[in-house]
């Protein structure tokens, strides 16, 4: 019983495309087409029209992709990134199984305080544990130092797992809040199932509970994906505490760079369609790799 | 009828709340178009203006109640070079402030990017009120004048007196003696430096170059020529490498929490910087207030005398400013009426450019109350320095530095290195843009 005709679809449709050609469309139409450009200058570059806008084609595009720091900073993210999916994934995972057994105390208290740091801003937090890994201000410096002499937090070798440890901070609580509100939505007959037929605890999370939650280990997974190719925050705010983060440290970094601080907005934009290809191929990548297992009773 | 009407009316708002987000980016009191700049405007005109010279917002009130016909609004601003980079980003965007504060190293990229108006014609009056040298800084060896001198920034030797005595250190008067003193303190006491290298601050490490006679950018004809790597940056460069490699002077940037922490408890004993030094220091370290002092900065040969620059600024009229002729009558009262003066001094902490402007300091800082020539001695000092050209692409220089500074601190690499890798990204950037390079 279809029924077609009349505008009344489209009137409804409207918003939407609306909204998606202002904030979605038109940005990156511009940024494919600020890609395209460069400026000419000529002579000594002062003065009134010194300067103008051309068009240079793929120059940007091949510059980017040929650009080894821009690789170097994927490399770097990727080490960044593995540390931070598996840790925050895990701890969790881990909580939410915690708080959704049956024996445990203060469940609510617990919730709150891990998800707590998710609300607390990126930068904000960045700041708040640069100043604890700063070694002079450190409280932690005392006793690590203690254990086994000096730990620079913010060195060339361990920069990196304080980043992470940022991150991983901020993530745990909101991915545990998305596993433990699917874990709550399974009918409690499962469990009861599974006790009757003479299975512990750990069984029934490993056996029951985790092959539940896979889809939405999936979509915490991409999220977190998404979100580690875009590292930003962490390194800008840490950077002028050490000088162990360079300003192109990740890819996202050097756009800013590109864009803001040496002012060619038509680099900028070309890395930024590179960043976007290789967002789109990784995290589509990942679930057609995945598809299989996390949904096949659909 | 019903679901469709009401989603008609949805549509409406959506596409009239759209409609006005989109409209109110533009500043509504500054007509889009306009008619020749330099025309007078009929009524009374509003100007925005970005800086971040603390309490400008008085200053301006001031203006403001003597010239009912010119409303002059202050945006404050961080300072930096972020400052600089958002000018740039809201003059290529097509709404920039009328008038902005700019850094004398970031006023030829202004130009370079057609940021900034050439105001010779309406500013001629004020250029007596400047020296030769500091008036240069805003023509850029052109014709054209792009901004009005505000203040200057010679550098100059912050060192904590009281120490000095307690480990028996002479002040420094050339950088072998710094040398010598920074082992001196060292080998004292474990927990103390004489002084840090920061990888974070390019002008800092530009005025040091300036003094030792470097030339980072001129103009030979209808061509820049880049001389970054040159024999005197390379001189500073090692100078400061070998301290750091030797272990006698700390690495740390300044403007840090740590910095702040070194300055207020006496772990850091001196800080070669500009005459702004005393706000930076009294916000920052509170405890050392009366116990700090300054003397000229150490010399690369004995009895000689010169500085450099770290910063210094002039205030700029953008080039899509419709109100041109009221912006520079601003700026002109601003840095050159004596009024104006005293309150940029009192309410600012501004050391003018102006000659008439220096004349007027006598007090010290209320922080460097146990030296009361402090002005006379900051006088002294500026008529010693030096700068060099800027070229149009400082920050990509700037922001050279600090990368490859970082990692010849982190590597433990020779900072000749660093200063290589700043001339090459430097020609790089240029050439790119195709700017006419002398080989």
């Amino acid at each position: 019983m279809r029924r077609r005709g009349g505008p009344v679809p489209y009137l409804f449709l409207t918003p939407a495309v609306v909204l998606f050609t202002l904030f979605l469309a038109l940005p990156i139409g511009y940024t494919a087409y600020l890609s395209l450009r460069g400026t000419k200058v000529t002579g000594l570059g002062l003065g009134k029209g010194a300067r103008r806008e051309v068009y240079v084609g793929f120059a940007n595009l091949a510059a980017a992709i040929g650009d080894g720091e821009l690789w170097a900073g994927w490399l770097r993210v990727l080490g960044y990134g593995a540390m931070v999916l598996v840790t925050m994934l895990g701890l969790a995972l881990l909580f939410a199984l915690l708080l959704d057994s049956a024996h445990v105390r203060l469940a609510r208290f617990s919730r709150i305080a891990i998800f707590l740091p998710y609300a607390v801003p990126g930068v904000a937090a960045t700041l708040l544990w640069g100043f604890l890994y700063l070694p002079s201000l450190s409280p932690a410096q005392g006793p690590l130092s203690a254990l086994g002499g000096e730990v620079d937090l913010l060195g060339a070798g361990t920069v990196v797992f304080s980043m992470a440890n940022v991150a991983v901070w901020g993530g745990v609580g909101f991915n545990m809040l998305v596993l433990y509100t699917t874990l709550r939505a399974v009918p409690r007959t499962y469990y009861e199932a599974a006790r009757i037929d003479g299975a512990s605890e750990l069984a029934i999370a490993l056996r029951v509970k985790i092959p539940i939650l896979m889809p939405a280990i999936v979509l915490t997974t991409v999220f977190s994906l998404i979100a580690t190719i875009q590292v930003f925050t962490e390194p800008t705010a840490l950077r002028p505490l050490t000088n162990t983060i360079s300003s192109t440290w990740s890819p996202l970094m050097k756009v800013y760079r590109d864009a803001f601080i040496t002012g060619d907005l038509y680099s900028a934009a070309a890395t930024s369609i590179v960043i976007a290809g290789i967002a789109l191929v990784v995290s589509f990548g990942f679930l057609r790799v995945v598809r299989d297992r996390a949904f096949q009773e659909r | 009828m019903r679901t469709r009407r009401l989603s008609a009316v949805a549509t409406a708002l959506i596409t009239a709340l759209l409609a006005a987000g989109c409209g109110g980016s533009g500043d509504p009191e500054a007509p889009a178009a306009s008619g020749p700049a330099s025309t007078a405007p009929a009524g009374p005109v509003t100007l925005t203006y970005w800086t971040w010279v603390p309490n400008m917002d008085k200053i301006a009130a001031v203006w403001n109640q003597a010239n009912p016909g010119i409303k002059v609004t202050v945006s404050k601003q961080a300072g930096g070079d972020d400052a600089s980079a958002k000018f740039l980003t809201a003059a290529k965007a097509g709404n920039p402030p009328d008038l902005v504060q700019a850094e004398y190293q970031h006023l030829p990229s202004f130009v370079a990017a057609g940021a900034v108006a050439d105001i010779a014609a309406e500013a001629g009056p004020a250029k007596g009120e400047f020296s030769p040298g500091q008036w240069g800084l805003v023509t850029l060896g052109t014709e054209g004048a792009y901004a009005i001198p505000q203040d200057s920034g010679p550098m100059m030797l912050y060192y904590r007196k009281d120490l000095f005595e307690k480990y028996g250190i002479e002040v420094p008067k050339t950088w072998d003696e710094y040398a010598e003193a920074a082992r001196t303190v060292r080998s004292k006491d474990r927990e103390v430096y004489l002084g840090t290298f920061s990888s974070k601050d390019p002008g800092a490490f530009a005025g040091l170059a300036q003094q030792a006679g470097a030339q980072w950018w001129s103009i030979s004809g209808e061509a820049w020529k880049v001389g970054i790597d040159d024999a005197a940056t390379r001189k500073v460069a090692d100078y400061w490498g070998g301290l750091v490699k030797e272990g006698v002077i700390d690495d740390m940037p300044y403007f840090t929490p740590e910095w702040n922490k070194a300055l207020n408890d006496g772990t850091l004993l001196t800080w070669p910087s500009a005459v702004w030094g005393p706000g930076v220091l009294s916000a920052n370290a509170p405890k050392g207030e009366g116990k700090w002092a300054v003397a000229p900065l150490p010399q690369w040969s004995a009895g000689e005398n010169v500085s450099g620059f770290w910063g210094g600024s002039s205030t700029a009229v953008a080039e899509k400013s419709p109100n041109r002729a009221a912006a520079v009558k601003f700026a002109t009262w601003l840095n050159t009426d004596p009024q104006a003066l005293r309150l940029l001094i009192d309410e600012g902490s501004v050391y003018p450019a102006s000659a008439e402007g220096q004349a007027a300091m006598t007090e010290p800082p209320a922080y460097f109350s146990g030296q009361p020539d402090f002005w006379q001695q900051v006088q002294a000092i500026s008529a010693t320095a030096r700068g060099f050209t800027f070229g149009p692409n400082v920050n990509v220089t700037y922001n050279a530095f600090k990368d490859a500074f970082d990692k010849a601190l982190r590597d433990r690499s020779p900072f000749a290195d660093a200063v290589r890798v700043m001339q090459e990204s430097t020609v790089a950037d240029m050439r790119k843009s195709g700017f006419q390079l002398a080989p």
